[in-house]
């Protein structure tokens, strides 16, 4: 590709690809090469649909495209056919033959693979109508499922770096960050502090400025940024550039965790090309401005999500946090002005330079403008990457779009923010989904970890499991984290082991509140959060381990066992049979009988019972 | 475990010629000699001090802080199960209870043959295909105890 000397370049490339895309007579296959459906097998259909395709002479006439993640996980590898729109989920390589000979030769659909909703039963052929995309608003993460994320032509024929074009020639860095800061975007990470605020704020101090991504995204449960990382790098490229140019840097980072490879690749790649064009280096499109990114990859240490935890990691050092007394945005990476964002914040920057603030500001909430990426998983039925407007009610996400509970279980609670947020109760399931209203109780928005659970869960296990995983992450340096970590869990284990005391909530809420105050970091201060929010939701499950010595979910292994009712036992024998330590016996149609001896808590005869008939008492 | 591993030191010094030997890069450097041996021999430490300028200390603070760094030998299979808040949900830990009993090595620890190492990771990014386990770079997901136990048999 030749490099764009001037915006007349730019334009001619952009426009030429666009209508290129748009009147392309060919079929496009798109195939979902995102983390997730890759763990479900996309390599090996992607290789058996090149291979039938060339048997039956069609390379010519269709293109297939490896895009980025189209944030339906749950029914992985998913396939849509265009430019009709068919969609077909969970497919594997003995469809392909049905395929290419139905659908990519003839038009007809494979009944066997159309998608049926599990709410409504009804079924849905195109993509479009499918309810998991329709009740989305896919302002961000619409276009990672017709782009192959390697090429940066895609990126180009959705009308890829229009914005970058605008900011460097119709634009001043001051009507940037007024753009930017009357748009009201709040950064995604999960801070929700003013991004313009911060873009204006960056800009008044001296030095050598930066302009960072923090692509650490270290909260359990949560991959947005991965799948934009993966799926759309241009996207968040494109943001950093224009960043850059509002705040006037010449550099620019991007840290990644290294649990993510494929994104690292991603990323490079969209680099190489990017430089190979000059929209990357030195005097960008002819107008004098120099600017390139380098990539960093973490260490696998959740703390360095934390801005100065991360910049120290820049630096080659241990991630080790200081106070803010002095913040980033006046001396950050090498003592320097640092512009961090997170990933989705970047993504975020195109769309509202093309469209506006105005635009941009009228989705949303009063508070909270624009959309957010949700990763809702766990009990879910449709697990995936889900974006909707501020102000979408938790219910609409998790039962409209979610689809409900798996198994048709009982919602119990979600969990939002990551290690640092909060578990919320039914009762709280029609509030609107916005950064204040979410801190109102007890949460936060977070990076947009939305992890469901039901009546299996149990929520001491789950504040245990946060308070665990925070303890080997606390950096150590300062006594509130550290010791107040390592305090709770010796509480929390004794609780969950039966040998809770009188008085130990108590406990619990006051190393939290002087967790909160005292703590050197945000790890520190948001803490107590899961312990918290469960004790104020959940307290009588807390009271029901300590004073009853009972676990009523059936997950603290000590305080619950499995009995088989004799009542509703028909006597199928599939426990018996599933059962890893032989430890149910019973005659065929007769009631069955749990060993308490020989059994290990394993669950498994409690999953696999049709009939309900295994107790937890 | 007193494995002496032969260091193609050519090897060790483009990687840190990738990065302009720049100190900035120790936790990168450290990470590429980890990809070849599985883990930083103790022996590359006074090369590093060397030729990035910085102290052993440092070296020895970088290396502990971080997970993704071993000072000690690693088996030929990595084995990170993922133990994220949405397949702890979905029952990870009992993969781990599996591959625990089955490779008789607790989560952190190394097979005697050197082949496998079982660690448990805080998310891989996969949350909607949990549980999920990974083998060096391959992922596997959907899982259960059998399928765990069925995948971890076919590198055996």
């Amino acid at each position: 590709m030749t490099k764009l000397e001037n915006r007349e370049a730019l334009k001619n490339l952009r426009n030429s690809l666009q209508s290129k895309f748009q009147d392309s007579k060919k079929k496009l296959i798109s195939l979902c090469a995102g983390s997730g459906c890759g763990a479900y097998g996309t390599a090996q259909v992607h290789e058996k649909l090149m291979a039938e395709l060339a048997e039956q002479g069609l390379e010519n006439e269709v293109e297939v495209k490896l895009s980025g993640c189209h944030g339906f996980c749950e029914k992985g590898p998913i396939m849509v056919i265009h430019p009709e729109g068919i969609f077909y989920p969970q497919v594997q390589e003995q469809h392909i033959p049905e395929i290419v000979e139905h659908t990519v030769k003839n038009g007809e659909l494979v009944k066997s693979l159309i998608y049926k909703d599990p709410v409504t039963k009804k079924k849905f052929t195109h993509e479009e109508d499918v309810p998991f995309y329709k009740l989305q608003k896919r302002i961000i993460f619409g276009n990672n499922g017709i782009i192959d994320p390697t090429d940066i032509r895609d990126y180009f024929s959705v009308g890829g770096y229009a914005a970058l074009e605008k900011a460097l020639f119709d634009m001043s860095p001051e009507t940037i960050i007024h753009e930017v800061k009357k748009s009201g975007l709040r950064g995604r990470g999960g801070g929700g502090f003013s991004t313009g605020i911060k873009w204006e704020t960056c800009r008044k101090h001296e030095g050598e400025r930066y302009v960072i991504c923090n692509a650490d995204e270290g909260d359990p449960g949560a991959y947005m940024d991965r799948s934009l990382l993966e799926g759309n790098p241009h996207s968040v490229l494109e943001g950093m550039i224009i960043g850059a140019l509002a705040i006037g840097s010449n550099e620019g980072y991007v840290y990644v965790r290294h649990e993510y490879p494929l994104a690292v690749k991603n990323f490079s790649m969209g680099l190489e090309s990017a430089r190979e064009l000059g929209l990357l280096g030195k005097n960008i499109l002819g107008t004098g401005f120099d600017f390139d990114i380098f990539i960093s990859r973490g260490g696998g240490a959740f703390v360095c999500g934390e801005s100065t935890a991360l910049m120290a990691s820049l630096e080659g050092n241990p991630g080790l946090p200081r106070a803010k007394y002095i913040h980033t945005v006046e001396k950050g990476f090498r003592q320097n002005p640092s512009l961090l964002n997170n990933v989705e914040t970047w993504a975020n920057v195109p769309v509202i330079i093309n469209n506006g603030a105005d635009w941009y500001a009228s989705i949303g909430t009063e508070g909270s403008k624009g959309t957010k990426i949700f990763s809702l998983v766990g009990k879910v039925m449709n697990t995936g990457l889900v974006e909707v407007p501020m102000g979408t009610s938790l219910r609409t996400i998790i039962f409209d779009i979610g689809g409900g509970i798996l198994k048709k279980k009982k919602f119990k609670a979600v969990q939002t923010g990551g290690p640092s947020g909060g578990c919320i109760p039914e009762k709280y399931l029609d509030l609107g989904i916005d950064f204040d209203e979410l801190t109102k109780v007890g949460s936060m928005m977070g990076s947009g970890g939305m992890i469901v659970m039901d009546q299996d869960t149990c929520m001491v296990d789950i504040s245990r499991y946060f308070v665990e995983f925070l303890k080997d992450e606390s950096c150590g340096q300062c006594n509130p984290c550290r010791e107040g970590l390592k305090q709770m869990l010796v509480v929390l284990n004794m609780i969950c082991e039966g040998n809770g005391r009188e008085g130990d909530i108590e406990v619990l809420e006051e190393l939290g509140a002087m967790m909160q105050k005292f703590s050197l970091c945000g790890l520190g201060t948001s803490a107590p959060n899961p312990v918290l929010s469960t004790i104020r939701y959940f307290r009588d499950e807390y009271v029901a381990h300590i004073r009853d010595k009972k676990c009523p979910a059936g997950v603290c292994k000590p305080l619950f066992h499995y009995e088989i009712d004799p009542e509703l036992c028909t006597g199928c024998t599939l426990c018996a049979q599933k059962c890893p330590e032989e430890a149910i016996t019973g005659e065929k149609k007769e009631p069955h009988l749990l060993d308490q001896d020989k059994c290990i808590k394993c669950g498994i005869c409690y999953d696999v019972c049709k009939f309900n008939a295994v107790a937890i008492r | 475990m007193e494995h002496l591993v032969e260091i193609d030191w050519q090897k060790v010094d483009e990687i840190i010629e990738k990065y302009n030997g720049n100190r900035e890069a120790l936790l990168m450097i450290m990470q590429d000699i980890s990809d070849i041996y599985n883990y930083v021999p103790p022996d590359v430490v006074p090369v590093l001090v060397d030729k990035l300028g910085v102290k052993e200390s440092l070296i020895y603070s970088v290396a502990t802080f971080y997970k993704t760094i071993s000072l000690e030998p690693r088996g030929k299979y990595i084995v990170n199960v993922c133990t994220g808040t949405a397949c702890h949900v979905r029952g990870a830990d009992k993969i781990m209870d599996a591959l625990e009993e089955h490779l008789h090595i607790k989560e952190g620890q190394t097979t005697d043959d050197l082949l496998f190492t079982l660690q448990g990771v805080r998310c891989v990014g996969c949350c909607a295909s949990g549980p999920v386990i990974t083998v060096n770079q391959k992922t596997h997901g959907g899982l259960d105890r059998a399928s765990a136990l069925g995948t971890i048999k076919s590198y055996e």
